[in-house]
């Protein structure tokens, strides 16, 4: 576990006066699943956005598997699945035809694609209705169709914003042991922004937590939990919940 | 029996590997192909686009109103032909077919001119903001293909649609014509009719990318689709007006010289071709009419010693020139401002 795949190095984003992202330091490895914890507009959607170079920097760098997403954002999206929170589907086709489509855009042919989308399909449990306009999908189905789309591209990181929001308790445990299942045979490193501190603390080997724009604290839960409480004993909702106070405003 | 299927099918894939055009020049990675039957990124959006228009109600809407707009022009030019007897001999008589009405319902170029920006702008007037309000923008952008492929294969998809409808419509006219007068048209008559065809497409493409715009400024459909709509109507209904009342006010008093009767006249005609529709309606009529030998006035000086024959089709080309060139012009402005103000934006997920 020591090739660094995601280093971010005094990112920062500033949007006229207000500052986004403040100057954040982190690496993630190949095959670490890492969480990002935070309120929202803490800045972990501006950062996701910074490493895929949809949004450019003021300030600082990001590599993402040896590349510059500000500078060659193609070759950073060729390797990188990004999964946003509450993802859009053409409504009006079908979820084997919205694979096949994001297949092709990552030059797969047509026969590959849909052997491939069929088999992702499968995976995320959908099999049964590809047939199914995904404008009449749940929220849930359209959740694991975000992953088959994720994962279409053979990616080597993917990185996912709240994506087990709207999934029923059996789905989202479903969807965490697909993660870790995924992070086992492909090594796959795998970013994991949420609120749901106890899905966190499932699925994530290290987490960062972002406080108005910095990363306050980072590393594994017990090492958070000696820093912060001189015990390992501690879980993740004790050291979130050390970084503000009843009314949720942060206290250095 | 299995295997000798096997067996041709790769022959075959041999066969197609060395004859395909895009393998025999080298290995560069072409506008078209990666590799043999992978298909480039932005021609996969490009189709993608072409069968959402083809699909959706709007374009079937659209397209069976200017159908039909066709078909009723056609017949009232047609019934007008009957009533013409002996103008068989004419020179451009087929050319009749499209400007010709019997009173009842307009010809068929006064119907693009009216229904072609509406087809323009119900194609283009969700082509950005309804990506972004699906949430399908930000999935689109991170894959590995260029921002301005989402702008630019809209409108070329959708160029291709209305190039299709225009070169179709046109025929079906030219094929109804041809049965109906029994006379084909001439070699003159046919390139001005590729010439109006190329015209109503550039001027649709003028309103397509006005709404393209639109859909880059505004994030709901509705207020991007009603904006193209107001301006659509302006042009065609109150710009004249507004004209009219502006030329009445300024007209010189009094006693007027040729001179300068033309010259306020040719200056009323200038304000006149700011609406593309003016100039669209200029460049048709001159190159349907051959016999009209100028857009503006003229003083008693100029025309003589002018024989009143038709113009060949190279001069009545040169006359529209000035406003073919306005409306592509107008086109690229359009589009450039759209595609400047979409790749300065930032795409967040909805």
């Amino acid at each position: 576990m020591a090739e660094t795949i995601i280093e971010l190095v005094n990112l920062t984003k500033k949007y006229r006066s207000f500052t986004a992202v403040d100057h954040i330091h982190l690496t993630v490895e190949k095959g670490e699943i890492f969480g990002l914890l935070g309120p929202n507009g803490a800045g972990k959607s501006t950062t996701i956005l910074m490493m895929l170079g949809l949004t450019e920097p003021n300030e600082g760098q990001a590599k993402v598997c040896g590349i510059d997403p500000t500078r060659h954002p193609i070759e950073v999206k060729r390797r990188v699945g990004y999964l946003p929170e509450d993802i859009g589907f053409y409504d009006d086709r079908t979820g084997l035809e919205n694979l096949v489509y994001t297949a092709m855009l990552n030059r797969i042919s047509e026969a590959e694609a849909t052997q491939k989308a069929n088999a992702l399909l499968k995976r995320v449990g959908l099999e049964n209705v590809d047939g199914k306009k995904t404008g009449k999908y749940s929220k849930g189905m359209r959740q694991r169709l975000g992953l088959a789309d994720v994962l279409i591209k053979n990616p080597q990181v993917i990185i996912l914003d709240e994506p087990t929001s709207g999934i029923d308790p059996q789905g989202v445990r479903a969807f965490l042991d697909l993660i870790i299942e995924l992070r086992n045979e492909h090594g796959l490193t795998v970013l994991f922004s949420s609120h749901n501190l106890h899905q966190v603390e499932q699925v994530c080997d290290r987490v960062g937590i972002f406080v108005q724009g910095k990363i306050c604290a980072m590393g594994t839960i017990t090492d958070l939990s000696r820093q912060l409480f001189g015990d390992a004993d501690h879980n993740l909702e004790d050291i979130y919940n050390s970084f503000f106070d009843e009314g949720g405003v942060h206290h250095e | 029996m299995k295997e000798v299927y096997i067996m041709n099918d790769k022959r075959w894939n041999h066969f197609f590997k060395k004859y395909r055009p895009h393998d025999a020049v080298a290995e560069r990675p072409s506008a078209f192909t990666h590799k043999t039957n992978i298909i480039h990124p932005f021609w996969v959006m490009v189709s993608k686009e072409i069968s959402d228009q083809v699909r959706s109600w709007r374009f079937i809407i659209m397209a069976a109103l200017i159908a039909l707009t066709c078909l009723g022009s056609l017949y009232a030019a047609l019934a007008q032909f009957g009533k013409q007897s002996g103008s068989a001999e004419d020179a451009f008589f087929f050319l009749n077919l499209f400007t010709l009405s019997d009173g009842t319902l307009p010809p068929f170029t006064v119907f693009i001119s009216f229904l072609g920006p509406l087809l323009g702008i119900s194609l283009g007037f969700d082509a950005i903001n309804s990506e972004q309000n699906r949430g399908t923008l930000s999935r689109l952008l991170s894959q590995p293909i260029y921002r301005d492929y989402v702008i630019n294969s809209k409108f070329v998809a959708d160029l291709i649609v209305i190039s299709t409808l225009f070169v179709a419509l046109g025929l079906l006219v030219l094929g109804s014509g041809l049965i109906a007068l029994g006379i084909p048209p001439t070699a003159d008559e046919l390139s001005r009719l590729i010439f109006f065809i190329l015209i109503s497409i550039i001027y649709v493409a003028f309103w397509l990318n006005l709404s393209i715009l639109f859909s880059v400024v505004f994030r709901q459909a509705a207020t991007s689709a009603l904006s193209g709509i107001a301006i659509w109507l302006f042009f065609s209904i109150f710009y004249s007006m507004i004209v009219d009342l502006l030329a009445r006010a300024i007209a010189p008093k009094g006693m007027l010289t040729e001179g300068q009767a033309v010259q306020f006249q040719n200056f009323v005609l200038g304000l006149m071709r700011f609406n593309p529709g003016q100039l669209f309606s200029d460049a048709t009529i001159t190159l349907l009419m051959p016999s009209v030998r100028s857009l503006g006035a003229l003083t008693m000086e100029q025309l003589e010693g002018a024989l009143p024959t038709p113009l060949p089709i190279g001069q009545s080309l040169l006359m529209v020139w000035p406003q073919v060139t306005g409306l592509i012009a107008g086109s690229i402005l359009l589009f450039g401002l759209g595609y400047y103000l979409f790749m300065r934006r930032e795409i967040r997920p909805r």
